[in-house]
């Protein structure tokens, strides 16, 4: 009896809290809503230490778990604000570097959530979402590369929103690789042109990012989405990824909001010169 | 129901009107903190701030909105005080190349014209001189994806010419360092700056050369037209003390 009072009163606070949202989305939507928002996702490790979370040898992903749950709430959030477009990057070429166990853990992390992601009570269900994987993907051991292939094809046909995860990326090496494809593609004398380029990279047919979010107040992109964030609205508050939270969220979008008109004149002026 | 939606969007509207206004007072009042700290820099009482370490930093990037850049004399103030600071090489970039078609105005209003030394204006080349002892860059939008598509047909070029070559057979294979020596060969192999400065309404690097902004901090300034010398010297002493993974 007690349980089941417990689960209304948490199926109850769920209810009112989405209503909440709902009307605070309601209010953001008023001014210009971020079609795309892009986050690095920084801080679980740090956290783990503050929170002196079982962070050893034995379990060296314990803040990146507690930094997934922050991804699926700050997803749902993002979705039911009608944000169409959200990229994560969720692992660069550049962390190879890091201890071996720490990246076998993330690997092995990595594909239990892929697997989760595509569960029937996941966001990504809820919400009709398609999932994406950028990045140089024959670099992830096989087991999390089939993962990602299998949750590429299974949700290519949904309507909704987009999630696209960036592992085993960097900018760099995706324009490498769009260089290498457009020399591919080029065969007579016409010149390779930057919508060539454009239409290569992994982002291609995606919005570029209105909004790139770093947490834990770093200031830099770490080779995250360089070629898409000419007119992207650079923000890096202070808190850890799994400290991000709706409150962190709102602020972002009002303090693009701000910017919005800015930032468009900047980008039509360019386009229109082109 | 009509009229619940009537009466609604009225209030939801003053709601909105109130979430911006929070917003303005958290700047308003960041900003004065901001200028407190300005003040206390410039008065000298804090001697950390007198001998900053520059060693980490090599190259230091400007990106200036395009609107302000036409400030000639507000831009040729900033080098100054980045020369004085001891600031050996800096980019400055604003989208539209107004800082490259006023090269020449910061060679005639530098105190020994001879100097700077300029070359002459091209729009899609960068612009370098020297400066006070320092070398100034100056790049606008062309010299971003533009220079990759650029080094992209160098590329190119290159790999038609052999393509009778049994590892082309395999088709294009092309490394990090073959895009930089492929920029180079078309003119755009500047360096990578360590801080990238923005003065503008907007922390947003405006198309800055992506392949020169991997591990760039990147600060937000504010309008060229209320910069302050202590808030650079602020800035680069932070700057002094960052440390950085590089994905470690």
């Amino acid at each position: 009896m007690e349980k089941n009072d417990k689960s209304m009163i948490t199926k109850a606070i769920g209810h009112v809290s989405f209503v909440m949202r709902k009307c605070l989305f309601g209010i953001l939507s008023i001014g210009p809503v971020p079609a795309h928002i892009a986050f690095i996702m920084d801080g679980n490790r740090r956290y783990a230490k503050r929170h002196a979370l079982h962070q050893d040898s034995t379990n060296p992903g314990s803040g990146h778990r507690v930094g997934f749950k922050c991804l699926i709430s700050t997803l749902q959030y993002c979705y039911e604000m009608g944000v169409k477009y959200v990229t994560v990057y969720a692992f660069s070429i550049d962390n190879f570097k890091r201890d071996p166990q720490e990246v076998q853990s993330l690997m092995d992390l990595m594909k239990e959530k892929i697997d989760e992601l595509l569960t029937e009570d996941s966001v990504l269900k809820k919400f009709d979402a398609r999932i994406n994987f950028w990045g140089d993907l024959q670099l992830l051991s096989e087991p999390v590369r089939l993962t990602a292939k299998k949750a590429m094809d299974m949700t290519v046909h949904n309507k909704g929103p987009v999630l696209s995860v960036c592992v085993a990326y960097t900018s760099t090496n995706e324009i490498t690789h769009a260089i290498e494809a457009s020399v591919r593609e080029k065969q007579e004398n016409a010149p390779i042109e930057v919508s060539d380029l454009d239409r290569n990279m992994y982002t291609a047919g995606c919005l570029e990012p209105d909004i790139i979010i770093r947490t834990s107040g770093e200031t830099r992109l770490s080779n995250f989405l360089l070629w898409q964030s000419d007119f992207a609205h650079l923000q890096n508050p202070n808190p850890l990824w799994p400290e991000f939270s709706l409150r962190h969220l709102v602020w972002a979008v009002l303090e693009y909001q701000n910017v919005h008109g800015y930032l468009k004149k900047r980008k039509g002026e360019i386009e229109k010169n082109k | 129901m009509i009229e619940a939606s009537v009466i609604a969007s009225p209030i939801l509207g003053v709601v909105f009107c109130l979430l911006h206004v929070i917003v303005s007072l958290v700047h308003t009042w960041s900003h004065l903190v901001h200028q407190i700290q300005c003040l206390i820099i410039s008065s000298g009482l804090l001697s950390k701030y007198q001998n900053i370490n520059l060693n980490r930093l090599r190259h230091l990037a400007v990106v200036i909105d395009s609107e302000d850049a036409k400030n000639k004399s507000k831009v040729h103030q900033l080098l100054c005080w980045l020369s004085d600071i001891g600031v050996k090489y800096v980019i400055l970039y604003d989208i539209e190349g107004v800082m490259k078609k006023s090269d020449k105005a910061y060679e005639k209003s530098s105190a020994n014209p001879s100097e700077t030394k300029c070359m002459d204006f091209a729009p899609n080349m960068p612009l370098i001189f020297d400066m006070f002892g320092m070398t100034v860059e100056i790049i606008s939008y062309t010299d971003g994806k533009e220079a990759v598509a650029k080094g992209a047909n160098y590329l190119c070029s290159n790999y038609l010419k052999n393509q009778d070559d049994t590892l082309n057979k395999l088709g294009p294979k092309f490394t990090e360092p073959d895009i930089s020596s492929a920029l180079k060969a078309v003119g755009h192999d500047g360096p990578e700056p360590d801080l990238l400065l923005v003065y503008g309404p907007a922390r947003c690097h405006l198309g800055f050369p992506a392949w020169r902004l991997r591990y760039t901090e990147i600060v937000h300034m504010g309008p060229l037209s209320s910069m302050k010398l202590s808030a650079v010297v602020k800035v680069l002493y932070d700057f002094s003390k960052k440390h950085q993974n590089y994905g470690k």
